[in-house]
């Protein structure tokens, strides 16, 4: 359409304007997104000699990360981790970000304040979150505590963030308690683009509304559940900003939360004893670089080329 | 819609009833929300005997002191960091919609070679973060010379909102008439002059993305940590999470600052709410 609405333009005046409007553009991105991004992943083929010279390494430093025992088994657990970490955002935030995003729908004048409302965690920092729930958790303040047995449940309570085998669930749920309102906005504004007499045709067949979600919404839905769960993907095997804020770089107790990110910041920057490694950084980095790429990837050419999307 | 609507179900006061379950489910789960950030406002008003001993309650005569803000204010520089996070926030954003509007003229408004290959390129930063690339980045601000300077900060978030501002703006551009554009050609408007022209009609598309963009920048601890550690060019992020750090047992000074951090972010929620959920939907359709 644009090339029949503007024949001429093409021939008439190619270079400067066009120059002038795209480089900014370009050049800002490519020196500060994309050129460092290559010289990271280049920097994991190096290592640095004593005398501070970088020399080539070949997968030296991928087969240090993967087999040597002061490496690999920090790496698999925080792959594991943060693995779990996504599992816990797939299941419990993207279920209630549905669940609200349905009853949103129907929900008439105040939709737009509860909408608001729920949303409101998620713009805050997660830095404030995190001390927000470190301080509510704590038992020193004794809030959760006294919540609890007021209920008559205080029988409950632990030092959830301190402990070595619940630590990566709570830091878990804390994030999903911001973001829940990421999918629940994404699902409600696909779910009201759904055309009233489709729903309408199938409540005349009979169909209660439970079946009227699940037969006929939430296949319409399906391409926000896709990006609702790679955004999920690609945020959790980036974050870090939570665990490091309650958790400190070390990821304690015991790196029982330690993820991709912590990991990350550690072997780049040092930590205790240990010095930070710009190549070993780059090769950690490198690894989510694929693993992201991964995702993405499947979720581009698996997830998007099975399912249909429906012109609403 | 409505008379079908209600000849086909049952009565309005069992209708009524019936959405009560949802009210009720959406109420609580709103009460989850804010309850905690309700519970640190409320808490930072208060004595240390206060906190400790009534939690629930809302400040009292006996229970009400100020006493958390005096030391933030007497102790940390908030005033430099909240100056600092300004800054960033303010001049990236504004590069962010210039450029990024720029460039998405020039990929909605020309037929040229190549122009499918740039808008790929340029769309890959949606999906791949820009943490990623930090050990270039860090080294390359090493060499600048732009490490402690909020130049460094600025340069980095500019090319991390660079992609999704172009990608969605490129959308709204293509839907702009071209009897508009070309009335003005016609009329010997230079094809800058044509720009000026567009800008102005894509106007909401660029407050949503401005506040949908603003929010990750002014909330990010990572880069100001890895960039611009030094107490000068802190933001406000960082130095909430080092004064925390440090004054991690004063409970009055931890409430009270993590209050002064939550509110102006809320008090511009509350008025932008609106473009920032328009913002996550027109982020969605991609």
């Amino acid at each position: 359409m644009q090339a029949t609405s503007h024949p001429p333009r093409k021939a008439r005046s190619f270079p400067t304007h066009l120059l002038v409007f795209l480089a900014p553009a370009v050049i800002v991105y490519t020196l500060f997104m994309v050129l460092p991004l290559i010289d990271s992943l280049r920097l994991s083929f190096f290592t640095t000699t004593p005398d501070n010279k970088e020399v080539l390494n070949g997968l030296q430093n991928y087969v240090t990360l993967f087999t040597d025992s002061l490496w690999a088994p920090f790496f698999q657990n925080a792959l594991g981790n943060n693995i779990k970490f996504f599992i816990i955002h797939m299941v419990v935030q993207n279920s209630i970000g549905l669940l609200l995003a349905a009853l949103l729908v129907s929900k008439g004048r105040l939709r737009g304040t509860y909408r608001t409302l729920i949303f409101m965690p998620t713009v805050l920092s997660v830095v404030i979150i995190g001390f927000i729930w470190n301080l509510i958790l704590s038992p020193l303040w004794g809030v959760t505590d006294g919540a609890l047995k007021a209920i008559g449940l205080g029988k409950l309570y632990q030092p959830w963030l301190g402990l070595e085998s619940t630590a990566l669930t709570t830091l878990s749920l804390i994030s999903v308690w911001q973001f829940v309102g990421i999918p629940m906005m994404l699902f409600y504004t696909s779910l009201i683009g759904i055309p009233e007499e489709l729903l309408e045709a199938a409540r005349v067949d009979g169909a209660s509304s439970w079946n009227v979600f699940w037969r006929v919404k939430f296949p319409l839905i399906l391409p926000t559940v896709g990006i609702v769960s790679i955004l999920t993907f690609v945020g959790n095997f980036n974050a870090f900003d939570l665990i490091y804020t309650i958790k400190g770089a070390l990821a304690g107790p015991n790196f029982a939360s330690d993820i991709m990110g912590t990991f990350f910041y550690r072997t780049f920057f040092g930590f205790q004893l240990q010095l930070g490694s710009p190549t070993m950084g780059a090769t950690v980095a490198t690894m989510m670089f694929l693993i992201i790429l991964t995702g993405v990837l499947i979720y581009m050419f698996v997830w998007q080329r099975r399912v249909t999307t429906y012109e609403l | 819609m409505a008379t079908t609507a209600h000849s086909l179900h049952p009565s309005p006061l069992r209708r009524r009833l019936g959405s009560l379950g949802p009210h009720l489910i959406l109420i609580s789960y709103t009460l989850i929300a804010l309850f905690p950030i309700i519970l640190i406002v409320m808490n930072s008003f208060k004595s240390r005997a206060g906190i400790f001993g009534a939690p629930f309650q809302p400040p009292s005569a006996e229970t009400f002191s100020t006493v958390g803000y005096d030391t933030v204010f007497a102790r940390a520089s908030f005033g430099t960091y909240f100056l600092n996070s300004l800054i960033v926030t303010g001049m990236s954003l504004m590069l962010i919609l210039l450029i990024g509007a720029m460039a998405s003229f020039a990929l909605s408004e020309y037929k040229f070679k190549g122009n499918a290959l740039i808008a790929l390129y340029l769309s890959m930063g949606i999906m791949i973060p820009i943490r990623l690339g930090t050990v270039g980045i860090l080294r390359m601000m090493v060499s600048l010379n732009l490490v402690n300077n909020l130049l460094g900060l600025i340069l980095v978030y500019i090319a991390q909102g660079l992609p999704l501002t172009i990608f969605i703006l490129t959308q709204f551009m293509r839907q702009v008439p071209g009897e508009l554009k070309d009335a003005a050609r016609i009329d010997g408007a230079s094809e800058y002059r044509i720009f000026r022209l567009v800008v102005p009609l894509v106007r909401p598309a660029l407050g949503a993305i401005g506040v949908f963009t603003m929010i990750p920048i002014w909330n990010d601890l990572w880069f100001p940590l890895i960039l611009a550690p030094g107490d000068k060019t802190a933001t406000i992020t960082l130095g909430v999470q080092q004064f925390l750090g440090q004054f991690v047992s004063d409970w009055n000074a931890v409430l009270s600052s993590l209050t002064l951090a939550m509110v102006p972010i809320i008090i511009l929620y509350m008025i932008f709410s609106r473009q920032l959920m328009r913002g996550i939907t027109a982020g969605a359709i991609k």
